[in-house]
């Protein structure tokens, strides 16, 4: 857990991935077409992965965590809240979605 | 035919050669005396006889001979007297063992008594040799007259032994029973046949409606397409509660339609406008059910109306396509909603895009796994290779039902976030849009499946 928050704090956008993961795989593009520049640890290519994804599972609560994505140090959450974030509209109405307001915010994108 | 002839003078064409002339006794034990090789014929003849007697009382369906022409009064008693020997379990064998050519080595009177006994107690007309009632009557003449004649040779044989009152009362009671038995196995015969001739015409018209049903388009799924019972309770339920639930959101939009073009309050439109949207909630949670049964039943989308299923995208409705239409539809629009409206456009058609380059990327590392376990077969490496990749191939087919469920989380998310931007009077007329134009896809599956070709 403390390599988890450790890792997830370093950078602005953090995503914890599985290389051979699909799902995975649209998280990545989603935050490349947003233009958000993001740190991937791909877990199944790590020496600690194992670990690192038991953490994670107790983290979301989820069985199968990944991907697992962390904006600013803070847990956004896996696909579905990151894409019903993008969705969602910005409430400052500053950015184009939701997700884009917390990228900016974390100087993810930029502008 | 009828080979042994022991003195009689009338020879019965089906008949056991030695029936006519022994002394019958009221056991009816002459049946014992059948040419067991010719058995398979009585049989046969016999059944006949038996329903024959019990139709046609007046005639005498019992043995005749071709050359004798007399025909025997009524006389049930007679033809009754046989049936009950035959029917019966437990005619003595006393006399059929001591006259007959036992060629086949066993108890004639045990074979015949269990085919009869069979027919006795089915329903069923399986144990007959023939389940069609015609031609049965059309061989009752023919075979009638063959009997009447032998007839007379049993009258004249049982007058000649008389045995005790009690003896012929039992018997009398004996062959009532049997009289009733073989009517009621007639009865029952009849009725069944009567079933099949019903169910058959009720089959006939189900195709017919079923034929129809699927010209003008609508899903009938084929139970004979599931190969697996499971999945195919999985997809034939969801299919019905698709139906079930278009059918409420067709009656929803109706009443939204009404209370729209009746310049209802905001209060009465947003409380419609809630239910249509929770009702849209409904089906995704539906597909989500269904999907964990049968992922590539929703995938397929065979459950929609071809049209629909032709610009289908993962399993439903692509919502930023669904947002360019409505837009012109939807003025006048504050800049803020316009805004509102095209960020929510973009960010869909983002989602999207990023969910069918995962689908894309699924595709090939499922295409792969797959090619990799090609190779030269029969050793025992590849066989664990094939295992293994096969094992892996399954796991990337599981992670299909995850992305269904994530395009149907866009769908819910357009549909509540359109909602949020609107008023309530705007969100009523998108409603009726998208209904609008759900509709006139279905409608032109019809039209297209109806269409009259060259």
């Amino acid at each position: 857990m403390d390599r988890v928050m450790g890792l997830a704090g370093q950078n602005a956008l953090v995503i914890f991935s599985n290389s051979s993961c699909c799902m995975c795989h649209s998280i990545k593009r989603l935050f490349g077409e947003l233009g958000a520049h993001a740190t991937v640890y791909e877990l199944d290519q790590d020496s600690r992965g194992k670990e690192t994804e038991k953490a994670l599972v107790r983290l979301l609560g989820r069985s199968s965590p990944l991907p697992a994505v962390f904006i600013g140090g803070k847990l956004v959450g896996s696909s579905n809240e990151v894409m019903s974030l993008h969705l969602k509209a910005d409430p400052t109405r500053a950015s184009k979605s939701h997700l884009i307001m917390l990228l900016k915010e974390a100087r993810a994108i930029w502008l | 035919m009828g080979s042994k002839k022991e003195g009689t003078g009338v020879m019965p064409s089906f008949a056991p050669p030695s029936l006519a002339t022994q002394s019958l006794g009221k056991e009816g034990s002459h049946i014992h005396s059948t040419h067991v090789s010719e058995f398979g014929v009585l049989e046969q003849s016999i059944v006949f006889r038996l329903k024959d007697a019990v139709d046609h009382p007046g005639r005498n369906p019992v043995f005749n001979s071709k050359s004798s022409g007399q025909a025997v009064a009524s006389d049930s008693l007679q033809f009754v007297h046989f049936n009950k020997a035959v029917a019966s379990a437990d005619i003595t064998p006393r006399v059929g063992s001591q006259r007959l050519p036992q060629e086949k080595g066993q108890q004639p009177n045990t074979v015949s008594s269990n085919h009869f006994d069979k027919w006795g107690e089915s329903t069923m007309a399986d144990t007959s040799p023939r389940t069609d009632d015609t031609s049965t009557d059309v061989d009752t003449d023919e075979k009638n007259q063959r009997f009447e004649a032998g007839q007379s040779n049993f009258i004249a044989a049982s007058d000649s032994n008389d045995r005790s009152k009690t003896g012929d009362q039992k018997t009398l009671r004996r062959l009532a029973q049997n009289r009733e038995a073989a009517r009621k196995s007639r009865l029952r015969k009849k009725a069944y046949v009567q079933q099949l001739e019903s169910s058959r015409l009720k089959l006939n018209q189900l195709e017919q409606e079923l034929q129809r049903a699927r010209q003008q388009g609508i899903f009938i799924s084929s139970s004979g397409d599931q190969s697996h019972s499971m999945s195919g309770n999985g997809a034939l339920a969801f299919d019905i509660e698709y139906s079930r639930w278009l059918e409420e959101h067709n009656r929803q939009v109706n009443e939204l339609r009404v209370a729209v073009n009746s310049h209802a309050g905001d209060g009465e439109l947003q409380s419609i406008v809630d239910s249509v949207i929770a009702h849209y909630d409904d089906i995704f949670r539906l597909k989500g059910v269904a999907a964990k049964a049968d992922v590539f039943h929703i995938l397929s989308g065979m459950w929609k109306t071809p049209a629909e299923r032709c610009f289908m995208w993962l399993g439903g409705f692509r919502s930023s396509e669904l947002l360019k239409l409505l837009v012109s539809h939807l003025e006048p629009l504050t800049e803020q909603q316009l805004m509102g409206i095209c960020n929510l456009q973009q960010s869909s058609q983002q989602a999207e895009d990023a969910l069918s380059q995962g689908m894309e990327a699924l595709q090939q590392s499922l295409a792969e796994t797959l090619a990799g376990s090609l190779g030269p077969s029969g050793s025992s490496g590849n066989v664990a290779n094939y295992m293994g990749q096969m094992a892996m191939a399954m796991g990337k087919l599981g992670t299909l039902e995850g992305f269904l469920r994530q395009a149907d989380n866009l769908r819910q998310q357009t549909l509540q976030q359109m909602h949020r931007i609107l008023t309530t009077r705007q969100s009523a007329r998108a409603l009726l849009a998208i209904n609008d134009y759900f509709s006139r896809l279905r409608a032109l599956s019809s039209l297209w499946l109806a269409r009259p070709r060259e």
